[in-house]
């Protein structure tokens, strides 16, 4: 019996991703609102990673019939350290152990959670579906890299388009040089020796024969060395290489006066994820900046920009002064592509929103490719908004605003930042 | 022992293809010293990943979608890849050829341990024992998968996968209860599937038809034949019943159902024999290993990592172990095959007197009658010793929520061991372990509707699922579905109901 191995750990792996997107599909409600708790736990900066989140386990039993707890049960078990027959013994603590094995486990087992992780690919997939994303957006966001073909010297197989002539027919002569070879020495030991003997001998001798059959069949061998061989094909080789990127900084503006309730940073967190996103598909290196302002503005990490909550009024111009002083200081815009992202409930000092105006585009926009404003609330908006759309007006480029009330309308504030891009 | 001398193995704990066949001809070589007696096998090498897939998919190399497996993958990997759980070293498929999976991981020494206990052990088991051979056709199975998974793929794009799901969901509930426990299924072949379904699918909705159509028109005479069941006799294969009479479902839904039931009916045999089996494997990689070592093939070093995962995999922690979590199947079965084989060579005047057929009987013999002719419940009503009954010093507790406190019934001693050993062989009686749900009657000339019964023992209730199962029940049959209880003085109980709108107009030729 001859003994097969097969190797199939080149064979197609994830044969588990239909039913595994089954799973996904038909429990996308749970799904989704753990990976949007996840989302409001995680940083910014790790919105390209899986997650790993748990479902109630109720949800997702396949039910059999069984039994419940109940009735009498006997049991064997090993170990006895104690016991004698006929004895007789509390019921441990519980009231399961005493029973038949693995259901009082089971019935434990099915209150919890259903832990599992899902890829990068299926985290973002539900963020963007949260978020009303195109799908030609999504594609855009969701790639890896952007790549460019180069030429990349020579390679044995390809398409017949790419075949290189000058390297196939290089490779052809020596081969047929290579092949040849022995014959053709042989053929001229032969060829001299019938010019020798073609004096001595009549053209019937029998030697003078056998050297004429021997010299047509060499002639024969080396006919039969193909012109050209498959072996000799060459082809252009091309390979892609990552498109050279370079770096860029976000500013991420967040009111955190008293009105700004922690569904609105939510919402606002999404905002900033989303530029996030977008900047690190085009860019290799990026920094993000936070800067929280009520009535001042100071840049703050992380965790305290969505964490802390102040009270007391609003002055936006202060955190636009605060990111022009830091632009300034760390990031030159000729070596920085620079984007801003503000978010607010619209609250301003009267006297405050034409500085901001100001500031904008006479100091800030010059120096940004982009910059969003969203403003969270439900209400009519204020002296902050009609300012800006004034801005907006002249600024369209590089300047985008919008009112939200709920995650689906933040993409339409990047709408002409994908459009420009994709 | 002095080593006789025998070509070294190849050593260290990386694995290289040249050295898996050098060690699968040298177990090959122990294993016929022994007559074992195999199918010819297949090693495949798969990755850590495809194991996985292996695992969600029972280890079939082949199976049909459905979110359930997605389910298990998740959590598999979920575990593994925290550590919690390292994955199985091995999964053999039951088919001719039988399939081993070698998962690239392993070390070398390990590997050698998946081919004795998989390519051999378990091979062999699959190929004597009867239940394998009446219940499954080791030949077909692949063939029969890649059938099944076709026409659900195909059903899916006909009729929608949301439907599709709803109606595998509805039969995964039931599969435990597909099983013809006394008959054997006739042989599964590709050819003859594809070509027979459609002929079957169109006789099996005649026969429905047909079977509505033979109410007695007259509302007078229903009142005598009330008394006449339908079926005659309680019907324990709940998915036949529903594939044959459910009223409702087409075709191509029937068809479905029948992949279910046949696909439960090969893991039958499985659920039945897992002590005997895992034990047989564990004995058989203990024993051809130990052989090669013995004749100086292999080195000290495979040997004690062999025999940490040896015991590893043996080892059953006491009742009152926080590691405790009921028999492990492997350590008993393993004890057992042992303490055969004890009992065969050095017999104890105990084991005369309690096995006088085998006590100094050939072992091999007695193994291969062992092996073939028997399933847990019974080989352990067999052949568990009194001295192994010793060694594990089972007791046995009786629960009783009628009573405030536990009752020991039976240790090991004298008096204990029958009852130990009776006890312990029902333990493993799936008859007994499983509620016992039968189709007890169908109102043929009312409602249409379904009852099931439950024949309950030891006043032992259904739990909160049976509800879920029984609403899946419904949808299949189409019509109200009940569930009766029935406990030992025949006091019938309604435990559930799934009410069921008539769907009229959907009965082709019924009244």
């Amino acid at each position: 019996m001859p003994l097969h191995i097969v190797d199939r750990r080149l064979d197609s792996k994830h044969k588990s991703s239909v039913n595994r997107g089954r799973f996904i599909e038909r429990f996308k409600g749970q799904i989704r609102k753990a990976v949007s708790d996840a989302i409001n736990k995680r940083g910014i900066r790790d919105i390209d990673n899986g997650e790993k989140i748990g479902i109630s386990g109720k949800d997702i039993e396949e039910p059999q019939f069984a039994h419940g707890q109940g009735g009498a049960w006997e049991t064997v078990r090993p170990g006895n350290d104690r016991f004698s027959s006929g004895e007789q013994v509390d019921r441990p603590r519980g009231g399961s152990a005493g029973r038949g094995g693995g259901k009082a486990g089971k019935d434990g087992e099915s209150l919890d959670e259903f832990m599992f992780t899902l890829t990068r690919d299926e985290f973002l997939d539900i963020f963007f579906d949260e978020l009303a994303l195109p799908n030609l957006v999504k594609q855009h966001l969701a790639r890896v890299e952007q790549y460019r073909r180069v030429r990349a010297g020579y390679t044995q197989n390809g398409v017949p388009t790419n075949i290189n002539f000058a390297r196939t027919m290089r490779g052809a002569v020596s081969r047929r040089i290579a092949v040849g070879g022995p014959y053709a020495a042989q053929l001229r030991a032969l060829m001299a020796q019938l010019e020798e003997l073609k004096d001595s001998l009549t053209d019937d001798d029998p030697e003078m024969q056998r050297l004429r059959a021997e010299i047509a069949r060499l002639h024969a061998k080396m006919d039969r060395v193909p012109f050209v061989d498959t072996f000799d094909l060459r082809y252009n080789n091309h390979i892609r290489v990552p498109l050279p990127s370079t770096q860029a900084v976000m500013f991420c503006l967040l009111d955190v006066s008293g009105s700004m309730d922690e569904g609105r940073k939510n919402i606002a967190k999404r905002f900033f994820m989303l530029l996030y996103l977008f900047l690190t598909r085009n860019y290799e290196r990026i920094e993000v900046v936070f800067i929280r302002h009520h009535t001042v503005a100071a840049e703050v990490d992380e965790d305290e920009f969505f964490t802390s909550r102040e009270s007391g009024g609003t002055v936006v111009s202060s955190a636009l002064k605060l990111m022009h002083k830091i632009i300034a200081t760390r990031y030159p815009s000729n070596q920085w592509n620079i984007y801003g992202a503000q978010a607010s409930d619209g609250d301003n000092w009267d006297d405050d929103s034409s500085r901001c105006r100001e500031l904008l585009a006479q100091s800030l926009l010059p120096l940004t490719q982009y910059f969003a404003y969203i403003e969270i609330t439900q209400g009519p908006p204020q002296n902050l908004w009609e300012e800006y759309t004034k801005l907006a007006a002249t600024q369209a480029d590089h300047f985008a605003m919008r009112r939200i009330a709920t995650v689906a309308d933040i993409y339409p504030v990047f709408r002409d930042l994908f459009k420009r891009k994709v | 022992m002095v080593k006789k001398s025998s070509p070294a193995l190849p050593p260290g704990s990386e694995w290289t293809f040249e050295a898996l066949e050098a060690y699968d001809e040298a177990i090959g070589r122990a294993a016929a010293s022994y007559q074992l007696d195999c199918y010819p096998h297949v090693l495949e090498v798969i990755s850590a990943e495809q194991m996985m897939d292996a695992y969600a998919s029972i280890g079939m190399p082949v199976y049909y979608h459905h979110w359930s497996y997605g389910k298990h993958f998740l959590s598999t990997e979920n575990r593994y890849k925290r550590g919690q759980m390292g994955l199985a070293y091995e999964i053999v498929i039951n088919s001719d050829p039988c399939i081993a999976y070698l998962m690239e991981e392993n070390t070398l020494p390990m590997q050698g341990l998946v081919i004795a206990h998989a390519a051999y052990g378990h091979n062999s088991f699959f190929k004597g024992n009867h239940l394998f051979k009446q219940w499954t056709s080791a030949d077909a199975i692949v063939d029969y998968l890649v059938f099944a998974k076709q026409f659900i793929a195909q059903s899916e794009e006909r009729y929608g996968v949301a439907v599709v799901e709803k109606l595998l969901d509805a039969c995964h509930a039931l599969q435990n209860l597909g099983v013809d426990r006394f008959k054997r299924s006739p042989r599964l072949s590709l050819e003859k599937e594809s070509v027979r379904q459609q002929e079957r699918a169109d006789y099996l909705q005649a026969q429905v038809n047909d079977l509505w159509r033979t109410l007695p028109p007259h509302l007078a005479t229903s009142q005598t034949a009330q008394e006449a069941r339908f079926p005659v006799e309680p019907e324990e294969n709940l998915l036949y019943f529903i594939e044959k009479n459910a009223p409702l479902l087409e075709p191509w839904q029937r068809e479905i159902v029948r992949i279910v039931r046949k696909i439960g009916q090969y893991f039958y045999p499985q659920r039945q024999t897992q002590v005997m089996n895992e034990g047989w494997a564990c004995f058989w990689h203990y024993t051809l290993l130990n052989t090669l070592y013995d004749e100086g093939a292999l080195s000290d070093g495979f040997m004690l990592e062999f025999l940490q995962s040896h015991t590893n995999v043996v080892y059953q922690p006491p009742y009152n172990s926080p590691h405790y979590g009921g028999i492990n199947p492997y350590a008993l079965g393993f004890a057992m095959w042992r303490d055969i084989r004890r009992i065969c060579e050095h017999p104890s005047d105990e084991d005369r007197e309690w096995f006088p057929e085998i006590a100094g009987s050939n072992w091999r013999d007695t193994f291969e009658f062992a092996m073939q002719n028997f399933k847990d419940e019974s080989f352990i009503a067999q052949y568990l010793s009194p001295q192994l009954m010793r060694d594990f010093r089972f007791f046995s507790v009786l629960d009783d929520d009628a009573r405030d406190k536990l009752q020991i019934q039976a240790i090991h001693n004298d008096s204990g061991y029958r009852a130990l050993r009776s006890q312990l062989s029902d333990q493993y009686n799936l008859g007994s372990r499983e509620p016992n749900i039968q189709v007890w009657n169908v109102d043929l000339r009312g409602d249409r509707s379904l009852t099931l019964r439950h024949f309950s023992q030891q006043r032992r209730p259904l739990d909160e699922s049976s509800k879920v199962v029984l609403e899946h029940v419904a949808y299949l049959w189409g019509f109200t579905v009940r569930l009766e209880s029935q406990d030992s003085h025949d006091n019938v109980s309604l435990v559930a109901e799934c009410m069921r709108e008539k769907r009229s107009g959907h009965v082709g030729t019924g009244h």
